[in-house]
């Protein structure tokens, strides 16, 4: 398991998506990944890939600029 | 027990992709849907710009789709390669920008290159003849076909009744007894088939999928090639055309300037890829300034954003200006409403 970032600001959806889907099918079952992006529907919309793709939301924190997503790569 | 048969939907976020893509899972068919962003869509940008917006939950409608179907969704940027579409449309433009026949011919070409790639059967589309007056026209049916490639394997489960029967119907591996036959711009039957489903809260057609079909929008765009004397975009150039006020006081520049608390927070994002102009004695807009401006029309420049910042009846704004890295103020009178003639407004 290892753990890694992707930096996703000033995207806006779909593209902190896409960018996590491109990152992910790089990854092995059980990798953390931190997204950090500024478009607040990131947080849904990576929230919704992961539910339909097979992965987990572990956290995420949003604060008044950034929304950060904690997933990790399912199988 | 054999294998299901494998179909690749082009899942939009509309009803009619949800719809077909649906008719396909009941009849036991493996379904996984792609998506392909241009940087044209509609689906999320302004909501996630403007923050007038954000009281409406904010999602976007092709993963709300495939979470409805229980389906995988493949969303595909196909950005570098849309360019060609969208500069030198062989078939030409719609109403406004919208080259929708060749969109339409390379999104079907691109889902039979991901359908043999991935080893599915067929592709499903949510098209419905009639509806739509450039791309979904019955006679133009088989310049699509011919020019994707697609041959008989694609299937259009919302009008295939009143269509030739495709491989899929032919083999049996779809039964053509239970597809619709659903023709024209009348949606009752499609929002029936949704109560049926049980599908609400889906998102409504309106105005297209895309930005080019938006007359404003075509129109930025148009600006955009003429000041730039070619017919080429990058997707910055293309994501500030949803943005902000564009005004053009001369051929070699004009100002964006933005319209509220989020489209500012979006342009901030790009102060460091334009010269930017900021009041700063009064609240106001930021705005890039896109082009090359000379030196000596900046200060003209800065009445402008003065105009339309809360200083506009001010004697005088001081606004703080960046250009090719200098950062210098300017206290000026903010320009007259009048002297912003209607054309330059892009
Ligand atoms: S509206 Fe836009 S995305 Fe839809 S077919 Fe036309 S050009 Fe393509």
């Amino acid at each position: 398991m290892s753990k890694h970032t992707l930096d996703a600001r000033n995207l806006l959806c779909p593209m902190p998506v896409i960018k996590t889907q491109n990152k992910v099918a790089e990854l092995s079952a059980g990798d953390i990944l931190e997204v950090t992006c500024t478009d607040p529907g990131a947080l849904n919309d990576i929230s919704s890939w992961c539910r339909i793709n097979g992965h987990a939301v572990m956290a995420s924190h949003e604060s008044k600029e950034e929304v950060q997503i904690i997933l990790r790569v399912g199988d | 027990m054999t294998t299901p048969r494998k179909a690749v939907a082009l899942i939009s976020g509309g009803l009619d992709s949800l719809l077909a893509a649906r008719l396909m899972l009941d009849q036991g068919i493996h379904v996984e849907g792609i998506n392909f962003y241009t940087g044209f869509c509609v689906e999320g940008h302004t909501h996630a710009i403007r923050s007038k917006d954000k009281s409406k939950p904010k999602r976007n409608n092709a993963l709300w789709s495939a979470e409805q179907l229980g389906i995988k969704l493949h969303i595909i940027d196909i950005i570098e390669e849309y360019k060609q579409v969208v500069i030198n449309p062989r078939h030409g433009y719609g109403a406004n920008m919208n080259p929708c026949l060749d969109c339409k011919i390379f999104m079907l070409s691109k889902a039979r290159e991901w359908m043999q790639k991935h080893d599915f059967d067929f592709i499903i589309t949510g098209e419905v003849m009639g509806q739509r007056p450039m791309s979904q026209r019955k006679d133009l049916l088989p310049v699509v076909i011919a020019e994707s490639g697609t041959d008989d394997r694609l299937l259009r489960p919302l009008c295939a009744k009143n269509l030739t029967p495709t491989l899929p119907e032919r083999e049996g591996w779809v039964d053509r007894d239970k597809l619709m036959k659903f023709h024209g711009r009348n949606r009752k039957p499609q929002i029936a088939l949704a109560k049926e489903f049980g599908f609400d809260d889906f998102a409504s057609p309106a105005g297209g999928c895309c930005f080019l079909t938006d007359k404003s929008y075509s129109r930025k765009l148009a600006d955009l090639w003429r000041a730039q004397n070619s017919k080429s975009y990058e997707l910055d150039d293309i994501m500030l055309l949803k943005v902000g006020r564009h005004i053009r006081p001369k051929p070699n520049y004009k100002l964006i300037i933005s319209r509220e608390e989020g489209e500012n927070r979006f342009l901030r994002g790009y102060r460091k890829s334009f010269s930017t102009i900021e009041p700063e004695s009064h609240a106001g807009p930021l705005t890039l300034i896109d082009g090359d401006i000379a030196d000596a029309d900046i200060e003209y420049a800065a009445r402008i954003v003065a105009r339309f910042s809360q200083g506009r009846a001010a004697e005088f704004v001081t606004l703080k200006v960046n250009h090719g890295g200098i950062e210098k103020r300017y206290t000026v009178p903010p320009l007259p409403a009048d002297d912003i003639p209607r054309e330059w407004y892009v």
